[in-house]
């Protein structure tokens, strides 16, 4: 069944007027699947993933429907919301230093949270230890204090947590950028583990760094201020993107092997537009290489290969793409 | 340029400070002009902590730091603002760098007042729109605006110009582009890249293998607090013979080619520094993973006498027992600038 997000727009409400973090947004995961989502900072990634688990009072639904195993998730309506959160979604925040209680021990506070959920911290104790065990810590950092522990031990036991009520989706939002390169890996392992084994159904993870992606996503949605650029499977989105946004960023990327002196890569000239007023268009058509006329108007999200969707009118137009960067 | 020799840095722990913490354990190398250094390592490797033993923002405890002759601990008044006007430091977290309140420009303000009081306003406006234009900025974008007004990347270039409006000869550059943009990032590694044409030598200090090698002519690899091999980029990288530097090479995460599938079963995460046993002389790749040495707590007298037993053999190697026991290996040079620290033969 997995989750259907449809439509789904999500604003932040300031004083000089809604802010279109996320616009338009259709896209959906399957049972077992592990998507990445990327882009740069402020593009709406983390939005979208917070607005599924938790919108903060900024934050409003305009419109759009998200349904998950079948269900509409009700997610403007936050005491709703309380029978799927740690349920049925679960988030991983991005810094896992903050989402631990520094005052209580890591047991005890797993043990309020499923009291909070009206369940037994003694009947889920055994599972809880099993996967502590399984993500290669010892059982007894249940009885330590968060200070205690570094920043990769951290990030595993908040990943415990979030997962020990089996969620059908989990929310990943920049768990690895903290965190060494080794630990990442660890971190990096441990979301496929956690598939593999049937402990969440479907995976969201959000990062900037499309290499780790490429690791652990089955498939990559890409976006670019709050709209959705490319989507297709990882490898595809790696090695044939076609979206130009995505070919910079690809681009972009150092791989381990490349010298400045053999081989100069370059950024993306730029920034992203500010979202209180967009421009319209195709939102990257100022950065864009390949920008033409089309691009003034709005690129439908289009599925232009079985499996690839992307929003720019170099392909969905019919014109072939002219060689990619 | 600098020459650091056996230079040690211990922070003191604990309420009263009775106990050590070895940050960095005998580090030895050479920084040189035209050249970009990357210094590579872990959180806690001590890499951050060489940085700012150079920028003198903190003491060394043994040996001795050395720019163009001069030990720098000696430095003082006026002299240690000569050394500043040569060696300047960039670091991780740009909107931290800046005080929000004024305009980000005020930092050029601040280098003029203290060190080009007798310049004109209208040659020092020529001077900044000058390093301003040589980082990839137009001043027109930067001048009189405040920080939130500005990105990561234009942050770090502002900086760097800053630094370049002295006579700089050597940049430390902290981790510099870690909070950046992944499509400006390669911009910033770039301009650092051009810096060295100039003459200036550079330390780049991170703990991205990928950036480390994009950039850099010389890599020096830190595990806790000590030199484990250095030398020159393509040979480290192309030829690692540290376990430790092999095993960074095969953690980092790379777009074409996935991690080897040789952990990740349950087998492999649960295992524990014991397996260890029975290969001495090497590092095997359980005790560099990052939970090594993490024991299961037993009754106290039985994990003492476990723990004594274990440190007679060897086995427990939590990281503050390496850091104050394990032997800093000197380097043996295994080719012509590729250097490495050998473990002992037994």
């Amino acid at each position: 069944m997995g989750l259907t997000v449809d439509h789904l727009q999500v604003c932040y409400r300031t004083l000089r007027g809604d802010v279109k973090a996320v616009d338009n947004v259709t896209f959906s995961i399957e049972d077992g699947e592990i998507m990445g989502l990327a882009g740069e900072s402020g593009c709406g990634k983390s939005t979208l993933g917070n607005s599924l688990v938790r919108m903060d009072v900024r934050m409003r639904q305009l419109g759009g429907r998200v349904e998950l195993d079948g269900k509409e998730l009700p997610i403007s309506d936050a005491r709703a919301m309380r029978d799927f959160r740690f349920k049925e979604v679960s988030i991983v925040p991005q810094y896992a230093m903050s989402a631990l209680n520094p005052t209580r021990r890591v047991g005890r506070m797993v043990a309020e949270l499923l009291k909070a959920r009206g369940l037994d911290y003694k009947s889920a104790l055994p599972e809880l230890e099993r996967r502590v065990k399984l993500v290669g810590l010892d059982a007894d950092i249940l009885k330590r204090y968060p200070i205690e522990l570094s920043g990769g031990m951290k990030q595993r036991v908040v990943m415990v947590i979030s997962t020990l009520l089996n969620p059908s989706l989990l929310i990943a939002d920049e768990i690895t950028s903290a965190l060494d390169v080794s630990t990442q890996r660890a971190v990096g392992e441990m979301l496929l583990e956690f598939r593999d084994r049937n402990f969440v159904k479907t995976t969201m993870v959000i990062t900037h760094d499309l290499s780790i992606l490429a690791q652990v996503a089955d498939t990559i949605l890409v976006m670019y201020a709050g709209k959705l650029a490319e989507k297709a499977k990882a490898d595809v989105v790696i090695n044939n993107p076609l979206h130009p946004y995505t070919q910079l960023l690809i681009s972009s990327l150092p791989d381990v092997g490349i010298r400045h002196d053999e081989h100069t890569l370059v950024g993306i000239p730029g920034r992203p537009p500010p979202l209180l007023n967009p421009p319209v268009g195709c939102r990257f058509r100022d950065r864009c290489p390949f920008a033409f006329d089309r691009c003034t108007d709005e690129p439908p999200f289009v599925e232009v290969k079985p499996g690839h969707t992307v929003a720019c009118w170099l392909h969905a137009g019919g014109v072939s793409p002219s060689g990619g960067v | 340029m600098l020459v650091l020799d056996n230079v040690t840095k211990a922070f003191k722990t604990g309420t009263f400070g009775g106990g050590t913490l070895p940050a960095v354990r005998g580090a030895s190398f050479e920084i040189r002009p035209g050249e970009v250094t990357s210094l590579i390592g872990e959180s806690g490797s001590g890499k951050s902590t060489l940085g700012k033993m150079i920028l003198r923002l903190t003491p060394v405890t043994s040996g001795t730091i050395t720019f163009e002759g001069t030990d720098i601990a000696t430095l003082k008044g006026k002299q240690l603002r000569e050394y500043y006007r040569h060696v300047q430091g960039v670091f991780q977290d740009p909107f931290s760098s800046y005080n929000p309140v004024y305009r980000a420009d005020r930092v050029f303000a601040t280098i003029r007042h203290s060190y080009f009081p007798g310049v004109s306003t209208d040659e020092w406006r020529v001077r900044v729109d000058e390093v301003l234009e040589s980082v990839g900025l137009n001043p027109v974008d930067v001048r009189d605006k405040f920080t939130h007004q500005l990105s990561g990347g234009q942050l770090q270039r502002i900086l760097i110009a800053r630094a370049l409006l002295l006579d700089i000869k050597l940049l430390i550059a902290d981790e510099i582009i870690s909070m950046i943009d992944a499509s400006t990032r390669v911009d910033v590694l770039n301009l650092l890249s051009n810096l060295k044409t100039r003459g200036l030598g550079v330390l780049f200090v991170t703990h991205d293998l990928s950036l480390g090698n994009y950039i850099s002519e010389r890599t020096i690899i830190l595990r806790r607090g000590a030199v484990v091999e250095m030398g020159a980029t393509p040979k480290v990288f192309d030829n690692p013979q540290h376990e430790y530097t092999r095993m960074l090479l095969t953690s980092v995460p790379q777009l074409h080619k996935k991690w080897e599938a040789e952990s990740g079963s349950e087998s492999e995460t649960t295992r524990t520094a014991s397996e260890d046993h029975g290969r001495p002389g090497r590092y095997s790749k359980s005790s560099l993973h990052p939970l090594a040495g993490m024991r299961a707590r037993k009754g106290r007298r039985a994990k003492a006498a476990e723990t004594e037993r274990e440190l007679a053999a060897g086995l427990l190697r939590t990281d503050t027992y390496l850091r104050t026991h394990e032997e800093v290996l000197p380097l043996v040079e295994v080719e012509e600038d590729h250097f490495v620290a050998i473990p002992a033969a037994k």
